[in-house]
């Protein structure tokens, strides 16, 4: 049992990193982006790309990466960060005048969609690995096997959470992002230059939703599907916490995670998605907030 | 005679096309005067204050602060021209503690210099503050929310000060002591535009006042005078007009 709640902690990781850009976007473009999970693919896919440019022999300790695949991890980031940026441009910023909801969540579907394609048709639909190495697992502690390569992905995520806290909370453009959430209008008359703020949130969003990916990819497979197969424990995670909360989209993408894990031993993998859903009917039946909403 | 504070005149302005809520209106204020607009109900006082900040786009007219053009600037540059607008509701970033509230306002100004006895201030002008600094601002009163939001817009060393019905939702015991505030606040150097719907209690405080109807600027005079002006009562309290 515990080897399994292990394992939800890793896939956890996952997605609480991937709910927390899905729960920013909410907060601050209020809207529900069914492409997130896309930014998640292609993050993958961009470091794949790079780690071809980048492969280094040598890896690190006992991992099945080397240094040149960290430089691969930067630079999918950023890449997209810039593909967010651009569907933002070209997709959203205009249809955000419009002032209908569902219209953005419609043409996020249709993102989605078109992003998924181009994904096949660039890198094909078989899947892919970062590494033909083998992660081998090693017992870490009694009962608990978990591989490097796992133990980095847990470590990554910690580390990347706690430095968002510490720029949320401790900088000026994080106060920022704080305060457009709560009141974008207010924060215009308090002199906050919205459309940066909001530039920034996906720039987050979307660096962190690439990190996601590749983390899935380097413990589980990329393939053209991945973000799609994400995007609805994402949700979850994101509801389940109290969508806007960040913190509530931690808590909800463990919580997803290692519900999804825990079930297996009982009723298998391929129930792993519907524990999710039953898990945020029951926290919304009871919480129709989510465990942190209306609290950051 | 120097540059007036505030001067908006013949401003046309309305939210969506075709449709004018301020059909010309004029106004001035000089500095450090309080002045406070009067009105019945969609008069269309809280949209001069919107269209002033920025917020509205302006069809017509001008409008002036210390002679430079405001309108045409976007409305999160107002701070740094010196001009701070608290709105009637929704004034304060209820997630966010006291203190980082106040952190934003003195953040739109750009400087950070004299940031610690900005700070000071306003806990000395508003010493409930001080004891709920780390507190979410949402957690707090009605008239406590007041005083952040009037502490925020100050952080950022505004010339000109808009309060769009400080009053509002506030017990006759807090409307006075808000009231107060303003007065001392002005001591400042500050020039104060105020929007009320409690008119007495505003015009006891201002110079000077104005009259609004139908997004017109009807009556304009001393606020001693306003007060005394049977006009006054019949276009913003028809109420009163069966009782007199």
């Amino acid at each position: 049992m515990i080897q399994y709640f292990a394992d939800g902690i890793i896939a956890g990781a996952t997605i609480a990193l991937g709910a927390i850009g899905l729960t920013l976007t909410y907060n601050i473009l209020r809207f529900a982006n069914f492409a997130h999970g896309e930014f998640l693919t292609f993050g993958a896919y961009f470091a794949l790309l790079f780690a071809g440019f980048f492969a280094s022999a040598q890896t690190i300790g006992p991992l099945t990466f080397g240094w040149g695949f960290l430089v691969a991890v930067a630079a999918a980031l950023v890449l997209t960060a810039l593909l967010a940026l651009v569907l933002d441009r070209l997709l959203f910023r205009p249809l955000r005048r419009s002032d209908v909801i569902v219209t953005l969540v419609i043409a996020s579907f249709g993102a989605s969609l078109m992003l998924r394609n181009v994904v096949v048709f660039l890198w094909g639909s078989r899947p892919e690995y970062y590494s033909r190495n083998i992660a081998v697992s090693s017992e870490i502690l009694p009962g608990v096997r978990m591989s490097a390569d796992e133990l980095f992905v847990v470590a990554l995520t910690a580390a990347l959470m706690l430095a968002l806290h510490l720029f949320l909370t401790r900088t000026s453009l994080g106060r920022s992002m704080r305060a457009v959430s709560d009141d974008p209008s207010l924060a215009r008359v308090a002199g906050i230059d919205v459309q940066a703020v909001i530039r920034w949130t996906w720039i987050i969003g979307a660096g962190l939703a690439a990190v996601a990916g590749i983390l899935f990819g380097l413990t589980v497979q990329i393939s053209s599907e991945m973000g799609f197969n994400l995007i609805l424990p994402m949700f979850a995670a994101a509801i389940l916490g109290g969508i806007g909360s960040i913190y509530g989209a931690v808590l909800g993408g463990l919580i997803i995670g290692l519900a999804q894990e825990m079930s297996v031993p009982l009723i298998g993998a391929a129930y792993k998605p519907a524990v999710a859903f039953l898990l945020m009917f029951a926290i919304l039946l009871v919480y129709p907030k989510g465990i942190l909403g209306d609290r950051t | 005679m120097s540059e007036p504070a505030l001067a908006v005149r013949d401003v046309v302005a309305g939210y969506v096309p075709e449709v004018d809520i301020l059909r010309g209106v004029g106004l001035e204020v000089r500095e450090r005067e309080i002045v406070t607009v009067l009105g019945p109900n969609g008069a269309g006082k809280s949209t001069l204050m919107k269209t002033i900040a920025g917020l509205v786009p302006v069809r017509s007219g001008s409008i002036r602060m210390f002679g430079e053009d405001l309108v045409d600037v976007p409305a999160h540059r107002m701070v740094s021209r010196g001009l701070a607008y608290v709105p009637q509701t929704g004034n304060v970033f209820a997630r966010l503690s006291v203190q980082e509230n106040l952190e934003i306002g003195a953040a739109a100004r750009g400087a950070r210099d004299g940031f610690e006895e900005d700070l000071d201030r306003m806990y000395q002008l508003f010493p409930r503050l001080a004891e709920r600094r780390r507190q979410a601002a949402g957690t707090l009163s009605g008239g406590e929310r007041q005083m952040v939001a009037v502490a925020r817009a100050l952080m950022s060393r505004p010339r000109v000060l808009m309060l769009d019905e400080p009053s509002a939702g506030l017990s006759p015991l807090l409307v006075g002591i808000v009231f107060a505030k303003v007065r001392e606040v002005r001591e400042l150097g500050l020039t104060i535009l105020v929007v009320e719907q409690n008119a007495r209690a505003a015009l006891a405080i201002s110079d000077r006042g104005y009259v609004l109807a139908e997004g017109r600027d009807r009556i304009e005079g001393d606020a001693q005078a306003l007060l005394e002006n049977p006009e006054v009562g019949e276009l913003y309290l028809g109420a009163r007009r069966a009782l007199a």
